[in-house]
């Protein structure tokens, strides 16, 4: 069974042209703002969103992400609003899925998470920290559910584990292009590329490059080796700039309009 | 030993595995390699050997704590002297073991996290010795906390690096130290101070700590000829817990105790007792007891001692204590520091606030068991470092 996801790659692939999916945790700027944000995406052409459920101890995040997830964890944020997030962008139209650090997910109950998942209209769930090692419950609870199931690969992923894990993989790989955390980057590596031709010999899954993309040009670059870019940090901070909500949203739009232009503009 | 085929896979039981980013996969796997090669190793073994007899000060003593006694039941309590090792803790036990891998896998520099600041001072000693590089990780708040250490580590020519995010103490330093690992890894050893974290570590850790068991329950079969009737240690991540209690295991008439910091108390909420007050989930790699909120928030822990004061335990723990092999018990803040004041006065020893939870618990367990019982204590480090917090404790005018 296909999700809306997997459709919307389907359709990308047709137009000949990279996806744009971007990341908001869920419940940042607020539970509403975030909502907010997620209809001005919808609005600029976004192609799918990703919401992240804020987590105390986010070691793959860099300072964006970590200070967007503080302002949504005082604020509260659990299972609940992550839920409610989801089913708003199911609602606006957009594919989306969750990206979340694993504890949380085993504190929900594995079972029971990927059933609120699909019951909120969920595409699927990107896992950066779980191994393959450790997802055996994970694959048979998605695989209930009918969400996808999508684990990220690093540039020093060996190619004999890249096929391994490719394998678990449903809806998209993401690829991290490069050693480090998230957020915005002036200069991108090479890896994004390497990598996205040695996940292509394991796979014919979609593959979505995400980590240091935030401008028009790097988004027309990767577009061009990869079947979706992930944006994050780069929205987030449009946000945590503003003066106030409406300019805010104004800003996280002009960005969104800017990087359909450019993953239009890859091939 | 017992557990060698869930040790294969990095797992205690349900404890334990890899919780990480795939980025960090190759360099785990890479350590893990290494770590294996060299416990076959006489090599490596006898340069560890050499330098733990020349520069660590390896045996550690036993001393028996014949005055304490009277205020624990009367009770025979032997003392193993960790406190006496180079840089004052058990921690430069793992820390020259890591150091020595590092160099076998030809890396140069070497980052730490670090609350108290004892494993920080280790591995930036480990790093003068060695000649490599080290940045050290330490929560703004422990940087307060522990002035003095901060200055040992800058001397010692390592940058300690405040860490402002979250709780600022010991669970962010680790948080940054592996977002900086990720980063790095070409080049970087993470020099993981305790008995938690990703497999290879809790496995590493505990058989670079293994010594102080193996040497004490020799020393203690010599003094008195015949096993403890405990073994007790304090636990943060637990490395000198499992560094004593590991050789004992197959001991089953030996009871092992751990004792968790219980803060202001258990019911207070403000305490760092994570297995007798947490639950079972995933924190900084590894599946293991944790404090955490119902969803899987890490809650911060509480405790007067920074190296105690952490939401997390070692897998191997956890595992010890759901098989009944080991019992883990809180001590408060107030309970520590009555038998940190003991011993400095009945015995002449200044203890880490830290190990003094151990002490606190075998004044416990020895009224329990009276005088028949000999208790075999790990006094893990000393308390030179924790002068100011103790002055300030007891109110003494400095």
């Amino acid at each position: 069974m296909a999700t809306q996801l997997d459709e919307m790659f389907v359709k990308t692939r047709k137009e000949n042209r990279a996806a744009l999916i971007a990341y908001l945790p869920a419940g940042f700027p607020s539970l509403e703002g975030c909502k907010d944000a997620i209809s001005t995406l919808a609005e600029s052409g976004v192609d799918a969103v990703e919401i992240g459920f804020p987590y105390s101890d986010p070691v793959m995040d860099g300072p964006t992400i970590q200070q967007a997830a503080d302002i949504s964890l005082k604020a509260g944020t659990g299972a609940t609003e992550v839920f409610e997030t989801l089913n708003f962008a199911h609602e606006v139209g957009l594919p989306a899925v969750v990206m979340t650090y694993w504890n949380p997910i085993e504190r929900y109950g594995v079972d029971r998470f990927a059933k609120e998942m699909a019951r909120n209209g969920g595409s699927g769930v990107v896992t950066p920290d779980l191994t393959i090692e450790e997802s055996k419950p994970w694959n048979s609870a998605t695989l209930a559910a009918g969400i996808n199931r999508i684990f990220v690969v690093a540039p020093s992923t060996t190619d004999d584990r890249l096929a391994r894990v490719t394998s678990q993989c449903s809806g998209f790989v993401y690829a991290a292009s490069l050693m480090g955390v998230t957020g915005a980057r002036t200069d991108l590596s090479s890896g994004g590329r390497d990598l996205v031709a040695r996940v292509r010999k394991t796979t014919d899954l979609p593959i979505a490059v995400g980590l240091g993309v935030s401008t028009r040009a790097q988004a027309r670059e990767v577009a061009g080796y990869a079947d979706g870019v992930i944006v994050g940090s780069a929205f987030i901070k449009a946000l945590l700039d503003a003066k106030d909500p409406q300019s805010g949203l104004e800003k996280l739009g002009a960005l969104a309009r800017d990087l359909v232009a450019g993953v239009r503009e890859g091939r | 030993m017992a557990n060698n085929n869930i040790e294969a896979i990095g797992h205690f039981g349900p404890f334990g595995g890899r919780f990480v980013p795939e980025a960090l996969i190759g360099a785990l796997d890479q350590l893990d390699a290494a770590h294996q090669a060299a416990i076959i190793d006489p090599i490596f073994q006898a340069e560890l050997a050499h330098l733990h007899l020349t520069y660590t000060g390896r045996p550690s003593i036993i001393t028996e704590a014949k005055r304490f006694s009277e205020f624990a039941g009367g009770a025979r309590i032997l003392l193993k002297r960790e406190d006496l090792n180079h840089t004052g803790s058990h921690k430069i036990n793992n820390v020259l073991g890591q150091a020595l891998l590092t160099k076998r896998m030809g890396k140069k520099r070497i980052i730490a996290e670090t609350g108290a600041g004892q494993h920080g001072v280790a591995s930036a000693t480990a790093a003068a010795l060695f000649g490599l590089e080290c940045v050290v990780y330490m929560g703004e708040e422990d940087t307060r906390r522990q002035a003095l250490n901060v200055a040992r580590m800058k001397l010692l020519g390592a940058e300690v690096v405040p860490v402002k995010t979250g709780s600022r103490t010991l669970k962010d330093a680790i948080n940054e130290a592996m977002r900086d690992w990720v980063t790095n890894v070409d080049t970087t050893h993470y020099l993981l101070g305790t008995v938690a974290g990703p497999h290879p570590f809790p496995t590493m850790v505990r058989d670079f700590q293994k010594i102080i068991g193996e040497e004490a329950r020799v020393q203690v079969l010599e003094l008195i000829g015949r096993l403890p009737d405990a073994v007790l240690a304090c636990i943060g991540g637990g490395s000198n817990a499992i560094g004593i209690f590991h050789a004992f295991i197959p001991d089953t008439s030996v009871d092992l105790i751990g004792f968790e910091a219980g803060g202001a108390g258990i019911e207070t909420g403000r305490h760092a007792a994570t297995i007798t007050g947490g639950s079972v989930g995933v924190l900084h790699g590894t599946r293991s007891y944790v404090l955490q909120d119902e969803n899987g928030q890490t809650i911060e822990s509480h405790s007067i001692s920074a190296g105690l004061d952490y939401p997390g335990v070692g897998p191997e723990h956890a595992y010890l204590h759901d098989i009944g092999r080991a019992q883990y018990r809180a001590i408060n803040d107030d309970q520590a520091m009555e038998a940190f004041a003991l011993l400095t006065k009945t015995e002449g020893i200044i203890p880490a606030i830290e190990s003094a939870h151990a002490l606190a618990g075998a004044i416990q367990v020895g009224k329990e068991r009276g005088p028949k019982a000999v208790l075999l204590v790990n006094l893990s480090g000393r308390g030179d470092k924790d002068v100011e917090t103790a002055a300030d404790y007891f109110k003494i005018d400095l």
